[in-house]
Parts: structure tokens; sequence; C-alpha cells
């Protein structure tokens, strides 16, 4: 595998992680233990992994309201993006972001938008930060197929292009802007042709294969770090679950059996343990130790985000804005 | 530089353009983090970025595209990476288009991620109105971003003020909205030069630009000019105005306006915005609220009116505040109405 077997191991970890991390906020929901809905990336496992791993933690990242998967891949915490998601002290944003507005610092994840692409500029100032401090970071922006109709898009993707900046743009094309089929509100049937609009190199891949995103984003990459700038990687993937969890929309408006059928043919867990053990990397015992480990580190995320204290109600009135400490 | 003497220092006028072009040089000069991006900066459209592009070259000197959305939300993902961008949007009307970016990224990101997020990134726009730009150039939409939790706004009614303000504002962790008023481009908005080289003026310190004991006059931006001229005019007659400059709107120095109403008992404000939801409307309800019990008459407005600008020289000035109707509002709350 081109991957190599560790980072293939790795890949499969992270998947893992987010299934099962979101598996347990469906229990929490039924529980009565969220405190709002919450947007799964069940479903779309590997191009988030895919493309996390083909940067490091001290690259920048950006992403949406889908927000779980990204801080996930990108290696944070997950007892504090849990006890976020519970509203608790111990949350990595003390309670006050929530499901959709994750970020970890400490992992270049620089939060996620409940505004969808409103976060788009951002990653291109992060890039712009990397790119004339010289510290030979890169951002890398997820966004989704409806973000890509979002006139800050196409203004981000222009200024990224004119000024070279290392930015990859990142699309989770999962089919579906919320009820309406992708084709018919975006103009183009793959959003990665929009990039020759900006003179930069764009490329679809298949979303449920971790290895070919991460061979597409690493080229991006390696182009951004190269400082010959931006490109748009698009991913074709899908959502297994309802645009929120919880969410009732009162017409249906995709097929169950479609949902079925991607949940059959292309779950990218199945389909990419099936090709680790097809091509020798791992066997079946050692597949199942990982998903052990992987369940246990989120029963004990879920453990640490409820017994994780509320914030005290002062709470809500710090952070608004940074203090200069004063020294004596 | 030039090596003026003393003397003719001592009286040196500073205006609004130059206080402009000192004080992103100073502060470029002496954090490299601090990058300045605009549009039309090379061509130096309002006279306050001559000759950065040769002193800091391109990586910092940067000309931007008319993407103000783009523009405001890349400044906020490079001030949380560690820049520290001035971003000259020219013309205050133009923040419109970036709204988005405003509230939901640059405001809300610090707290939103739990105080993860510093956003040393300063926004500067002039109130270009007054001057037959019409409706879609002459806004003063400061009120706006005050109903914004996150931001930090300054509007000086002076050159150095401006500069002292603006030096501020570079060096601050948070989000600085800086609003210009293009009425004090002029001598209107002259001051002496500061000496110091390290000229700051702190956010939330309002000046007295004038004591007096009758009426206290609170002025916005180019609203203290009038209430100046609108003092001056008054003393003839005997009737002493305090002016009170708050030079910041967030922070607001809550505690001099109070004290100066405290003394005065009587209050008007002048402010440029609409009047619906105005900074003077936020002030007469402060006051209202924390300083009733030193008041001896109501207090009153005098901001533009509750329309858009007109184009024509014949309609426009109507609607702005005025030194006549400071004065007239002066003696309204005296009671000495003519």
């Amino acid at each position: 595998m081109d991957l190599g077997r560790d980072l293939a191991i790795e890949t499969l970890r992270r998947m893992l992680r987010i299934r099962r991390f979101e598996e347990a906020t469906i229990e929490l929901f039924h529980a009565g233990e969220l405190p709002a809905m919450v947007h799964l990336s069940i479903g779309q496992e590997a191009a988030i992994v895919g493309a996390c791993l083909a940067t490091t933690t001290e690259d920048y990242m950006t992403g949406n309201h889908r927000s779980h998967g990204h801080p996930i891949a990108k290696g944070a915490d997950v007892n504090r993006l849990m006890a976020e998601l519970l509203g608790k002290a111990g949350g990595v944003c003390k309670g006050k972001g929530g499901s959709m507005h994750l970020a970890d610092f400490s992992v270049g994840s620089l939060g996620e938008s409940g505004i969808v692409g409103s976060a788009i500029p951002v990653a291109v100032g992060a890039g712009l930060a990397a790119d004339v401090l010289g510290n030979g970071r890169v951002a890398l922006c997820f966004f989704g197929d409806g973000a890509a109709n979002e006139g800050v898009f196409h203004e981000s993707m222009n200024l990224a292009a004119v000024w070279r900046l290392p930015v990859v743009f990142f699309c989770e094309n999962n089919g579906w802007a919320v009820s309406v089929r992708a084709e018919e509100l975006t103009s183009v049937e793959n959003i990665s042709v929009r990039a020759a609009g900006y003179g930069v190199p764009g490329v679809t891949v298949d979303g449920q294969d971790p290895v070919a995103v991460h061979a597409a984003v690493r080229e991006a990459v390696d182009r951004a770090r190269r400082g010959e700038g931006p490109s748009l990687v698009e991913a074709k993937t899908y959502r297994f679950h309802e645009h929120a969890y919880g969410l009732r929309l009162r017409n249906p408006y995709r097929d169950e059996s479609e949902v079925d059928e991607w949940r059959r043919e292309r779950d990218p867990i199945d389909l990419f343990r099936r090709r680790l053990l097809a091509e020798g990397v791992a066997g079946e015992a050692e597949l199942a130790a990982i998903d052990a480990e992987v369940r246990a580190e989120i029963d004990a995320a879920v453990e640490f985000a409820r017994t994780s204290p509320y914030p005290e109600p002062e709470e809500a009135y710090r952070d608004l804005y940074y203090v200069a400490e004063v020294s004596a | 530089m030039s090596t003026a003497p003393v003397t003719s220092r001592r009286t040196a006028q500073l205006g609004f353009l130059q206080a402009i072009q000192q004080a992103q040089r100073e502060e470029m000069l002496r954090d490299e983090r601090v990058i300045l991006m605009g549009q039309d900066l090379r061509a130096n459209v309002f006279g306050a970025a001559q000759g950065f592009l040769d002193e800091f070259g391109p990586s910092r000197v940067r000309d931007l595209p008319l993407s103000e959305a783009a523009s405001v939300g890349m400044a906020a993902g490079a001030a949380m990476a560690g820049l520290r961008p001035i971003v000259d949007l020219t013309v205050a009307s133009f923040m419109f288009c970036a709204m988005d970016q405003f509230v939901s990224q640059v405001a809300k990101n610090r707290y939103m991620f739990g105080g993860q997020a510093r956003m040393p990134v300063v926004f500067r726009q002039a109130l270009y109105y007054h001057g037959g730009t019409a409706a879609h150039h002459a806004d003063r939409p400061y009120p706006m971003f005050m109903n914004v939790p996150g931001l930090k706004i300054m509007v000086p009614s002076n050159g150095p003020d401006l500069k002292g303000l603006l030096k501020t504002a570079i060096r601050d962790d948070n989000p600085v909205l800086c609003f210009e008023d293009a009425t004090l481009w002029g001598r209107g908005g002259r001051g002496p030069a500061p000496e110091d080289d390290e000229h700051l003026v702190p956010f939330g310190v309002a000046a007295v630009p004038r004591e007096g004991t009758d009426v206290t006059v609170v002025g916005i931006g180019g609203g203290v000019r009038h209430a100046l001229d609108a003092a001056a005019e008054l003393a003839a007659e005997g009737i002493d105005v305090e002016v009170v400059d708050p030079r910041t709107l967030v922070p607001m120095d809550w505690p001099a306006i109070l004290a100066s109403v405290a003394k005065t008992g009587r209050c008007v404000v002048v402010d440029p915005a609409n009047r619906t939801c105005s900074a003077a409307s936020e002030i007469a309800a402060h006051i209202v609220e924390q300083g009733f019990d030193s008041l001896r008459a109501p207090v009153l407005r005098v901001t533009s009116d509750d329309v858009h600008v007109p184009f024509s020289p014949a309609l426009e000035k109507q609607i702005y505040p005025s030194e006549e109707k400071v004065i007239a509002a002066v003696r309204r709350v005296l009671g000495v109405e003519r």
C-alpha cells in the first residue's frame, strides 16, 4: 500500500475514532444528554482523515458546522471535544463553542464555522501568515459542496491564487446540500473544475478511499510548501445520516435505498478494512484490537465529558477580549 | 528624516492623513509582524501609505483585490496565525460587503473558541460623507458594530489622537475598527503634533478638549468639531460649554461622561451617525440610567436624520449635525431657546 504500514494503520485508527465518537454522540442524543443537534461526519471519514494525515499538527486547518471529524483527524484530544459537545467546563472551547464550532489550536485547528463557507478566507489568512513568516506551514481548508456556491469561496480562491499562498482547498462533496441534490444547485458536476477559473490545479478523487484522498492532498501540500500556491481537491463522499442528527425534515428528499446502498457498498471504513486485510497490511486480530482500543478511548471520553462540571455562570462573560497580563 | 528646529516642531500641526502615515510606519518599523493591506495602496489613493512599498517590501505591503469579505476574513486568519495585519478598507460603506466576516469571524472567534484565538488586527475605513458621495459611499456605520461584542471601536476627532489611538490599536491583541471622519481630513482635524515618539493614546479614556460648567456636549468624530465651534460661539453669550470627546466608543469612558454631566446637569450628544440606535442613543440611555439624579433637562441627541445620503448639494448638508444644530440644542437644554 502506498501509504506504508504505519500510516495505513493510523488512517484506520482515526477513521474509527470519528465513527465511534459520533456513534457515542447518537447515544448521548437519545439519552437526552446532548444540549443540541449534531451534524455527523459518518460516511465521510476517509475524506477527512486522508486529507488531515497529509498535514502535520503544525499546519493550520479550518472547517465547517460538520465539525467533529476535522479536529479528531487532526489529532485533537477526544476527551475535550466530547466535553465541548456536552457544554462542559472541560470542553476544548470551555463550553462556549459547542458541536458546530470546535477548535483546538494546539493541533493547528483554528476553528470550525457554523456559518457555511465563512471560515474559508480564515484559512487563506493562515496561509498568508505562513507565507509572510516563512515558517513552511500550509493551511487546509475544509468546506462542503454547498459552500462552493458562497461568494467568499470564489474571493478566497482568487486571493490565494494571486498571492500563491500555501492553502489546500478541500471540498467534501457529500452530494446533498441539506435537502437538495448538489447538482441542482451547483453549475458543475465536479466542483474541482472551478479551480481552472482561478488558474490553480483542481482534482476530484473518490472520497471513500483514504489512500486516493491522501495522495491528492499530499501532492497539493507539497506544492504549497514549494511556494507554488493553492490547489483545490474535491472528494466525492456521502452523508450517511440526516443533515443534523435529530433534525426531522417534513418531506423526505432522498430514497432510503440510496442511503442503504452507500452504507452497504461504500462505507469507507469497511472498504479500507477489507483492503488492509486483502493486501496483508494487517490481520483480523490486529484490526479488532485497534477497534477495541478506539472504543475504550471513546468510552473514556464520554466518561470525561459526563464527569466534567458545567462552567460557572461567569464563564459566559470571559474571553470576549484578550486582556494583557499586567506585570508587577 | 528632516531635522526641524525645536521652535517650529513645538508649533507643528498633525493632520489626519499624516497621523495615519506616521502611526503605521512607526509600528511597522517596531514589529515586523505588522503588515499593511488595502485597495490601491501603491497608488496611495488617500495619501496615507506614501513610500511604504519601497520601505517595507511587497510581502508586508499588499494591494487587495475587490474582495472585501475574503480580505476581512483573511486578515482574521492571519491574525490568528501570528501576523498583526492593518487592513485599509478605504470607505466605511464597503464594510457591508464583509459583514459576515466581521461578525462571525473577527468578533466571535476568540470568544467562541474559549479564548484560544488572539485577533490582533486593525481595520481602517473613512466616514466619507458630506462631500457629494451619495448613499453608497457616505455611511457612518460604527453604531452597527457597537452592537457586536468583541470589537473595539475608535472614532478620533483630531490627528494627534488618531495617531496615538492607532498605535495603541496596532499593539492590541483584539480586533479594532478605526473609523476616520473624512470631514476632519483638512484643517478641522489638525492638532499639535506630539513630540513624544511613543505617543500612545489609551482606549477607553475620554478627552475633555474644553472645560465648562453649564452644559456637557459629548461629540463623536466630526461632532467634536461642531461642539467646539458651538462652544466658542456660545461663550460670547456667557454660556459655558464643556466638550467631552470619548475618542473610543468601545470601550466607552462612562465615568468621564457621567462626571461631566454630574457637574453640568445637562447634556447634548453630537453624533454624525443616523439617529436610530446611534452612539448618541446609547450615550443618552446610559446617562439616563446611571446619572438621572444629576440631570436638570432631557439629554438631547444631535445626529444625522434617518434618511439615506442624497447626492445634490442642495439636499445633503441639512441631514447632518452642524454647529447651528448644536447651538440650538444647547439653548434648549438651558431653556433659553430663541
